[in-house]
């Protein structure tokens, strides 16, 4: 039952994107069109996933050798060479799903939303099933956000904005009324 | 001449936060408060400005396959660094900004200078560009914060300047970060505008 509260709130009332701020620079950049915004929700899903279960054993040997203070310079080079080694398997064995989602694997080592649930397992002491879910709840989350942004902003493209709106600002104040929707789901769930 | 040049180019004509949109994570998350913002920026700013240098001094010796791994190495360990002093010497601050001192690693602000200037350019110059470029995001990071706090608590660094008689509470929300980002930036596309405008008329 745990992990269900885990998923349900990584996934919406602690949403990454909107809530936690995290995974921002993507989320701004690849969100202009539908099928790339999808394409990166599915990629930084399975990367994060993937990426939980490594790093939740690379912590605990961390811990067993009392280094737990260099937790982050390994867990961004370990999740640097996930990155890519899923890509060189990807090449290798499965050409159209790297089509689809290569190019977004390199943009995804420097996403923050990697890095930031992998740190958030450790500090919250998660067993390796709760970090798993953690880390789906995450991704599917972020892949919530930038669908859900993609479908407005394909739109808005069709109106006439104020000039000095154009890009960005629109798009900031656009997240920031979604934000306030996600707010809705405040205190919801408490772990 | 040229080194003023390098290191006053973050603070308008190269700004991180409204030129480059770089590095937003932090800048909507952290500026709750004025002070948070400083905080936050003078961190980047150190850890911008030492790896910029060490990067810089070994450029020469790095295989260029493998720039990226030992470029993140390089700043993992000064955050590292940061990361340990602060919980040493500033607790609150430490607690305040939490998860976004070790996510300082995956800025791409830093990576950002280190692949595009630090692994190209001189000591020197490399040091005064991530002291300008940091100081720059400090710069927007205190804007920021300011008019957050300013609106939802009606302080500015803790001082207060009408209290609780005028509060958007929103402002210090999520959603607050969201539209004051999106509002100044509004207003900074439109100074350029107005700027470039008169250029023209000229």
């Amino acid at each position: 039952m745990r992990v269900f509260l885990i998923l349900f709130s990584a996934l919406l009332v602690n949403n990454y994107v909107f809530i936690r701020f995290l995974g921002i620079c993507p989320f701004l950049g690849v969100s202009k069109k539908m099928d790339t915004a999808v394409g990166m929700g599915f990629a930084a899903t399975f990367v994060l996933v993937m990426s939980s279960v490594i790093t939740w054993l690379v912590n605990r040997l961390l811990i067993s050798m009392g280094l737990s203070f260099l937790q982050t310079v390994v867990f961004i080079l370990v999740i640097a060479t996930f990155v890519q080694f899923v890509e060189f398997f990807l090449k290798k064995n499965s050409p159209g799903l790297y089509e689809a989602l290569g190019i977004y694997l390199p943009l995804i080592t420097t996403n923050c939303i990697i890095l930031g649930v992998a740190l958030l397992n450790a500090q919250a002491n998660y067993s390796l099933l709760e970090a798993v879910f953690h880390a789906l709840g995450a991704g599917l989350g972020f892949l919530l956000a930038l669908v859900v942004f993609a479908g407005i902003r394909e739109r808005l493209e069709l109106y006439d904005l104020p000039k000095p709106f154009e890009g960005l600002p629109i798009a900031l104040i656009l997240a920031s009324i979604i934000s306030m929707s996600f707010m809705g789901f405040q205190g919801l769930i408490k772990l | 001449m040229n080194s003023l040049k390098e290191f006053t180019k973050g603070f308008l004509r190269e700004n991180p936060t409204y030129v480059q949109v770089l590095g937003m994570c932090p800048t909507l998350a952290v500026t709750t408060s004025a002070f948070n913002g400083l905080g936050m920026g003078l961190a980047a700013t150190s850890v911008l400005a030492l790896s910029n240098v060490v990067i810089s001094i070994i450029r020469k010796s790095v295989p260029k396959n493998l720039r990226i791994p030992i470029f993140i190495t390089v700043i993992a360990t000064f955050v590292t660094i940061l990361d340990l002093l602060m919980h040493a010497f500033t607790y609150d601050l430490w607690k305040t900004l939490g998860l976004f001192i070790p996510l300082i690693v995956v800025n791409c602000i830093i990576m950002g200078r280190a692949e595009a200037f630090a692994s190209k350019n001189g000591v020197w110059a490399a040091f005064l560009d991530g002291l300008g470029i940091g100081l720059g995001f400090t710069g927007s990071l205190v804007l920021l914060g300011t008019v957050r706090e300013l609106l939802g608590n009606g302080t500015v660094f803790g001082l207060e300047l009408w209290g609780k008689a005028f509060n958007i509470f929103v402002m210090i929300l999520p959603p607050g970060g969201y539209m004051t980002l999106g509002l100044l930036a509004a207003l900074f596309a439109f100074i350029g505008l107005k700027r470039k405008q008169r250029g023209e008329q000229k």
